[in-house]
């Protein structure tokens, strides 16, 4: 991120959408929406002292609803560019004409209550599309409780509770009384691999699900982790020997199961009701905490962007490319890389960003070499 | 020598280490050391605010060295350099103190003992600050030519990529043909397109390029030089040329384990006519149709074992494949796949799984402690059925072993021209396993395709583009920015031994014949300083690390102020 931020040749456009985009490979126009910040771009410093004014507080979305954050704030800490953004249907000065306490505190007078979203013209040759993917809902999926019981939770809620800038500062206290998780429960192919939800693998939760059951270890001795998986998919460079490491060393235990339902007791301790497929027969096991890997998701907005972009979607819903060309979208000169053309790990994603930078450069090197031919 | 003016910043890292260390303390500690003249505390010293605070203070303090102590060079080095640069401060008076690695996060539990270590950190810190030097970073040209070595289907995308941006490529391969392990294929997984053709199309549009120069059946003889200028030696028989390149894509792919046939008896009775590999089963696909009735295939034949650990990643696949394309021909044709895992991730290939299990393959899932047995006089695989709870026979008349991709017997003497190293399964290792999986340490030398790790060919694709794009980098800038933390030779006490030049993992450092005195190629050296500890004559040290700056911090390690 500090990378692309420093880089001379890159310009950032954070909290700005697309909204049309003309032309062909060589030459588009492209005209972006760049939402207010009622803030000044260049003279925020992200000195903190507007968050730490503002009296409205709203639910976190970076901390998953389990910290919470001011109507004026960074989505988070690392952010890059670093500028206080106002949440304008938070605000109350937006709402009620009162407050600007933001203002009255900001050494740099950098609030802007009257900026305006601003209509950006770029002009490009190619396009590269890396808009990720959403975290699919398992409220629906009742059997797992999610919503139900307090101390079910997804993957991701379980990252920003065990990071050391989240919102429980690194202790992994459970939702329902904040007592210290000892025992987990990581509950694999949530949504995944079903012909009722989503037919496909997102790849990376069993790896995720052992990096997790690690950290409970090394954040507390005591943690025991119990993972609930149906294969384990561990095909990435070493990632065989991590699993044994987590096996050997961190103890974690590896259950080929089919969850069928997680119940709670009076302590709200949820019980996950499984059947063993090595074993051949029905378990329970009380745990202190259950950590969901739920199916990794087209992003909610990729038909509305597949549609301002002219480029077509797969049947499950990610940006479509042909296996052998996998960084070419439907549409000459826009390139795509990363999750939102399918499910890819961190190191796979990098390398396929690299791949698109290439397939973009080759559109704008290759428009100035006449001698060769494509 | 002015008079120090050495500033300190100490970072909260919002509560990273903030939270565990008592980060006033710290900053009002380290304004009692010698030659400190300003000390604050940052909430985050990268960011925007950080980064300006720090430039303010060096503007109005006249500071002329900086100590930030905070996260590591790695994340932040550049940010806080550039911020000394932007007031006019030469980037290698900035030093950095990690507290956070280092202190903070290690010593959670302990938080006034963290505190004290904190304080110690930040005055070795400044007592090296005091010894530090200005330095200038250098550029290099760079020659605008890259070399691909293999020509599989990563090096033939790679070297397509490369001649399609305009920049003149040598594609050496070994063999007489190009094509590595795809022209021995059936059909391609998920598409079931023509492996043959597909790598027709595939060398057609390689050939398209003037720019490219293809040369098979020849082999690297040497490699010499660094990145932006290297000499490639080649030999094509007797014949031998060179070449001078600028940036290297290793494309060298990998093997299909052939088990051996005289071993059998320990390898599922392995005999390579009715037991055979999955890598023959593509072979007899490409001839004709399959006649055999009662199929079996067993997966993970030789990987994830303890001799080999690791899962080879496309087998899996590559057996739903030919169990559909055996399925296709004749539905009559019991197939029954014998698995531990099935690792069928993403969209295609769950899919994939799911056609195969509707067109009536079987599969029987078997523990690692119960592996499968291939009874030759019964003509039966037998299997331990988790679910049944005993074994079951399974009649076949052909066995079809899922063996792994395993690495070319040649791998080390490849390794040793480039120094570039591999991992215990003769895979190249390279320079980050999540964040830099493209590239090597040795700056100019990049990785792609089944050389880094099993890939089937939708990822060889991607990582060879990937490569390419890496390899381009430096060739379009038309030059590199070399660092000046190196070693440098005292050449009054150099006695020309040779032993530094034996021990450089990079080759930076060589006896001159001439001067019998050991010289250093710039571009080359790391820094890594091992020349400088195996020296004798301690006639080499490492700019940025010399002996005065380290015995200074030393020192003050053990030293109360």
């Amino acid at each position: 991120m500090m990378e692309a931020g420093r880089h001379p040749n890159i310009n950032l456009l954070a909290y700005s959408e697309v909204k049309s985009v003309k032309g062909k490979a060589g030459d588009f126009t492209v005209k972006v929406i760049k939402k207010a910040r009622y803030v000044n771009e260049t003279e925020c410093t992200a000195c903190g002292k507007c968050f730490e004014k503002c009296p409205k507080k709203v639910p976190n979305e970076f901390d998953m609803g389990h910290g919470m954050r001011k109507a004026i704030y960074l989505h988070f800490p690392q952010g890059i560019p670093a500028i206080a953004t106002i949440d304008k249907d938070n605000c109350f000065y937006f709402s009620t004409g009162k407050c600007r306490v933001c203002e009255k505190f900001c050494e740099k007078k950098a609030i802007d209550f009257d900026q305006k979203d601003e209509l950006i013209t770029l002009r490009s040759g190619a396009i590269v599309v890396a808009t990720g993917f959403d975290v699919y809902d398992p409220t629906h999926l009742t059997q797992y409780g999610y919503g139900k019981y307090k101390n079910v939770i997804t993957a991701l809620e379980y990252e920003r509770l065990i990071c050391a800038f989240g919102p429980k500062k690194g202790e992994l206290k459970r939702p329902s009384d904040e007592k210290h998780a000892e025992v987990l429960g990581y509950i694999q192919c949530v949504g995944s691999r079903s012909l009722k939800d989503n037919r496909y693998c997102s790849s990376v939760c069993c790896m995720h699900a052992t990096k997790e059951a690690m950290l409970a270890k090394e954040h507390d001795p005591k943690a025991k982790s119990y993972i609930f998986y149906t294969d384990f998919r561990a095909v990435g460079k070493g990632f065989q020997k991590y699993i044994k490491r987590g096996e050997e060393d961190y103890g974690i235990k590896y259950i080929r199961s089919r969850v069928a339902e997680i119940t709670e007791d009076e302590e709200k301790n949820p019980i996950i009701w499984y059947e063993d497929t090595v074993s051949r027969s029905v378990k329970r096991k009380k745990v202190d905490l259950v950590v969901l890997a739920t199916t990794l998701v087209p992003r909610k907005d990729a038909p509305a962007l597949a549609k301002v972009l002219g480029i077509e979607l797969d049947d499950c819903g990610f940006f479509n490319t042909d296996p052998f060309t996998p960084t070419d979208t439907t549409k000459k000169g826009i390139f795509v890389c990363g999750y939102c053309q399918g499910p890819l790990d961190i190191p796979e994603s990098v390398a396929q960003a690299s791949a698109a930078a290439e397939r973009a450069a080759d559109v704008i090197l290759a428009g100035s070499l006449c001698s060769q031919e494509r | 020598m002015n008079e120090l003016r050495i500033g300190v910043f100490v970072c909260n890292c919002g509560t990273n280490i903030g939270g565990f260390i008592d980060v006033p303390a710290v900053a009002e500690y380290a304004k009692t050391l010698k030659g400190v003249v300003f000390a604050q505390t940052n909430l985050f010293s990268c960011s925007e605010s950080g980064t300006t605070s720090i430039k303010e203070a060096i503007r109005e303090n006249n500071l002329n060295r900086v100590v930030v102590a905070a996260c590591t060079p790695l994340t932040h080095e550049p940010t806080f350099r550039a911020a000394c640069m932007e007031e006019g401060l030469n980037q290698f008076l900035f030093e950095f103190v990690n507290i956070r690695e280092h202190c903070s996060w290690v010593h959670m539990q302990q938080k006034e003992l963290a505190t004290e270590k904190a304080k110690e950190l930040v005055r070795m810190g400044v007592a090296r600050a005091a010894f530090l030097e200005t330095g200038e970073m250098t550029d290099v040209d760079v020659i605008p030519s890259a070399l691909v070595l293999g020509g599989g289907i990563s090096g033939i995308t790679a070297a397509t990529a490369l001649g399609g941006i305009g920049i003149k490529t040598i594609l050496v391969e070994k063999e007489k043909k190009l094509g590595g392990i795809l022209k021995d294929l059936y059909k391609l997984y998920p598409t079931g397109e023509d492996a043959s053709k597909f790598l027709d199309k595939k060398i057609k549009s390689l050939m398209k390029f003037k720019n490219v120069e293809i040369i098979t059946s020849t082999e690297i003889k040497t490699i010499e030089g660094y990145i932006g200028n290297y000499t490639v030696t080649v030999k094509k028989g007797e014949k031998e040329k060179e070449y001078k390149v600028g940036s290297i894509v290793l494309a060298t792919g990998a093997v299909s384990y052939e088990p051996d046939k005289s071993k059998g008896k320990d390898f599922f009775n392995f005999d390579g006519k009715k037991i055979i590999s999955q890598f023959q089963l593509e072979n007899k696909l490409k001839k004709g149709a399959i006649k055999e009735k009662n199929i079996v295939m067993i997966l993970c034949a030789g990987s994830r074992t303890p001799e080999r650990i690791y899962c080879s990643r496309i087998c899996c696949m590559t057996s739903i494949k030919n169990a559909l394309l055996i399925k296709k021909a004749n539905k009559d044709t019991e197939v029954t796949i014998v698995y531990r895992d099935l690792q069928t991730y993403g969209t295609d290939y769950e899919e994939e799984l799911r056609k195969s299990k509707q067109a009536g393959i079987r599969f029987i899932r078997y523990n690692e402690v119960k592996p499968p047995t291939v009874d030759t006089k019964k003509k039966s695989v037998m299997v331990y059925h988790e679910l049944l709870g005993r074994d079951i026979e399974l009649p076949y008349d052909l066995v079809v072993l899922a063996t792994p991709l395993v690495s070319h017997a040649d791998v080390e003497n490849i390794s040793q021209k480039l120094k570039v190293p591999v991992d215990e399964h003769g895979f190249f290792l390279e320079a980050h396993v999540k964040l830099r999986p493209l590239e090597f340490a040795t700056d100019g030398i990049f990785l792609c395709g089944c050389a880094h790790w099993p890939a089937d060919i939708t990822e060889s694709i991607s990582q060879a583009l990937g490569a390419a794009s890496k390899a381009a980098i430096p060739l379009l800038m038309g030059k590199v920015t070399v660092e000046p933390i190196i070693s440098y030779v005292d050449e009054d006490k150099c006695s020309g031994c040779g032993i530094c030049e034996e021990n450089c993992p990079y080759g930076a450092i060589k006896k001159d014949p001439e001067k019998k005195k050991a010289t250093v190629t710039a571009v080359i050296c790391k820094g890594c300083g091992i020349c400088a500890t195996n020296c004798p004559e301690q006639a080499i040290s490492i700019k940025h690390y010399k002996p005065e700056q380290v015995f200074a911090q030393l020192e003050a390690a053990f030293k109360e102020e």
